[in-house]
């Protein structure tokens, strides 16, 4: 049977505007595709299957009256929870905002919906966007689908999980300190965190501002490359939105890496690293060499300062950006409060999460008078030497290859302390302090079958460096294959 | 390992204007404690004479022009809010006789 959920957005589309196929029975058959699997992998928080069947039908009644289709014609896309959709309840995973409709969508959104994606509804994610495994949802964890005893990986968890299992043809994710990249690789799809400033964040519900960017999760590099061609370019109502055009990635992933010099940072590769891990890197490292690739040792020294720069800056930011959830202009408000600070407390304790708790306290924490030189000056100084080591890599090669995570997904339940939780996030972090693209793609599975994925990591602006290397791996290793279901039994 | 007080707990509490439990309270002491005791470790780095970098692309904020554009109406800017009357958000008393 032909099954149209097992094809990338790039052929879904190209079917739509050849007429091959409609959009309306993509999109019925992705509809069917979430009520068969989302039960058991709670990928989803909203399901919008009227919005997007209407979606689906004017696009083929575009196609029927003779008009041009968008690149995305007919995709069905997910949208991660801390991404604005008008009229689409968007809750951030949380409590705070339960029930929430937004007045506008994202301008990520509507580039989607302008291109011709048809939106299926709002996929689960750690509450604002803070956690590792979908876990810190207010809602339901997340399940990996490869093994729905593991999780996901976070904080798009669900945009990870619903690609893996085919639940959408592509999606968004956010990336702060490694959100897309980290569950791409542990679902086994393609994630793509832009350039700081490539995307627009406008209508992304703010976590931390100098480091969040909106990016796709996606089967395949080409679905990815085409999905940041859409969505990217300069937004005047994003402040920080780079004024440069989108990117002209498609054109650029077939041009190979012969004669590309490819570093390894060694501080990426510690002797404790996991084994399959480290296994994964060496296949990527060959493939790319085998390839015509050089590659280099290179040395980034700052490495281990990332993680605790990043856990005083992206919770400083949070402690900010978080002041909005008062309990007076958009979602739950406390019930019957003694006075106006009693409103903004009792709503503010009891609409945030253990996770969103801690980000804040220690935001507050390193801003204040006090500690603000010790922790939140010295955070953003050593952050200024992370992106130097950077610069100086990137004046003798063109990409970093580097593992995604420190092991392939662990057991829900598995991560004891917040900290341990913070130092699976140990490779991705300084790629955001930099504001560097970064890329992780699927790389071979561990011998029980999860997936495991590499990184690779760019100047500012060079996603096409990293598309092009990508399906360079991705060709080797053949394209990440779709999670069986129903699941296989846990070994 | 490194423990805050509760009366730290409690001031940062009331700094974020979060309402938190007892419970709530114990166990943050620890957790932000271990928190603050790793990234202590920024210390080792000598980052004298070095820019705090406070964003990731150099940019000057520039004024937009001054030109009136299309604003959402006050009924949809209040929509999401869970308190509304003649077209503003409700608050509990401010001022008291």
């Amino acid at each position: 049977m032909d099954d149209v959920t097992a094809l990338t957005a790039t052929t879904l589309a190209a079917d739509v505007r050849a007429g091959r196929r409609s959009a309306r029975a993509i999109t019925d058959a992705f509809l069917d595709r979430i009520a068969a699997t989302d039960g058991a992998i709670g990928a989803y928080l909203a399901v919008d299957a009227d919005g997007a069947r209407a979606a689906a039908d004017a696009i083929d009644a575009a196609r029927a009256r003779g008009e041009p289709l968008g690149p995305l014609a007919g995709v069905p896309v997910g949208v991660k929870d801390v991404i604005v959709t008008r009229d689409l309840v968007t809750t951030a995973a949380s409590k705070i905002l339960a029930g929430w409709r937004p007045p506008y969508d994202a301008t990520a959104v509507a580039r989607l919906r302008a291109a011709g994606a048809v939106v299926l509804g709002k996929l689960n994610c750690d509450e604002f966007a803070m956690g590792s495994t979908g876990e810190q949802s207010a809602w339901r964890a997340t399940a990996n689908p490869w093994d729905l005893a593991r999780v996901p990986g976070g904080s798009s968890s669900g945009s990870a999980a619903a690609m893996a299992v085919r639940a959408a043809a592509l999606t968004l994710g956010t990336d702060t300190g490694g959100s897309i990249r980290q569950p791409a690789a542990f679902c086994g799809v393609v994630g793509l965190k832009p350039t700081y400033g490539r995307v627009s964040r406008w209508g992304a519900i703010a976590y931390a501002s100098s480091l969040d960017q909106i990016g796709p999760l996606a089967a395949t590099v080409a679905d990815a490359a085409l999905a940041l061609e859409v969505i990217g370019g300069h937004d005047p109502r994003d402040a920080t939105s780079i004024a440069a055009p989108a990117p002209p990635l498609t054109a650029a992933l077939d041009r190979g890496v012969r004669g590309l010099r490819v570093g390894l940072p060694r501080e990426y590769l510690p002797d404790d690293l996991d084994a399959d891990v480290a296994a994964a890197v060496a296949r990527a490292r060959a493939i790319l060499a085998d390839a015509g690739a050089t590659i280099v040792d290179v040395s980034l020294p700052h490495t281990r300062y990332a993680l605790p720069a990043y856990y005083v800056i992206a919770p400083a930011e949070a402690a900010s950006n978080l002041a909005r959830y008062d309990g007076v202009r958009f979602g739950a408000r406390a019930k019957d409060p003694a006075d106006l600070d009693a409103l903004y407390a009792r709503t503010r304790g009891e609409g945030f999460g253990a996770e969103v708790i801690r980000r804040i306290m220690i935001g507050t924490y390193v801003l204040r008078a006090g500690s603000y030189d010790a922790y939140y000056r010295q955070a953003q100084q050593v952050r200024a030497l992370v992106r130097r080591d950077f610069d100086r890599a990137f004046a003798d090669v063109d990409c970093v290859l580097a593992p995604v995570a420190p092991t392939p997904a662990w057991l829900a339940g598995a991560t004891p302390t917040p900290l341990d939780m913070y130092r699976a996030d140990v490779f991705t972090l300084a790629c955001n302090l930099a504001g560097l693209p970064g890329l992780a793609v699927p790389c071979g599975a561990t011998a029980a079958g999860l997936p495991l994925g590499v990184q690779l990591m760019g100047r500012p602006l060079d996603e096409a460096t990293l598309c092009a290397a990508g399906q360079v791996i991705e060709r080797a290793t053949g394209p990440a294959p779709r999670a069986p279901w129903p699941p296989r039994e846990a070994p | 390992m490194t423990v805050l007080s509760r009366a730290e707990v409690d001031e940062l509490a009331h700094l974020a204007r979060l309402a938190i439990d007892d419970a709530t309270r114990e166990r943050l002491r620890g957790e932000l404690g271990a928190i603050l005791a790793h990234v202590a470790m920024l210390g080792e780095v000598d980052t004298a004479g070095v820019e705090p970098m406070t964003h990731a692309v150099a940019m000057t904020l520039g004024l937009r022009d001054d030109v009136p554009g299309p604003t959402l109406p006050v009924e949809v800017a209040t929509g999401g809010a869970a308190v509304v009357a003649d077209g503003g958000f409700v608050v509990p008393a401010v001022i008291r006789e």
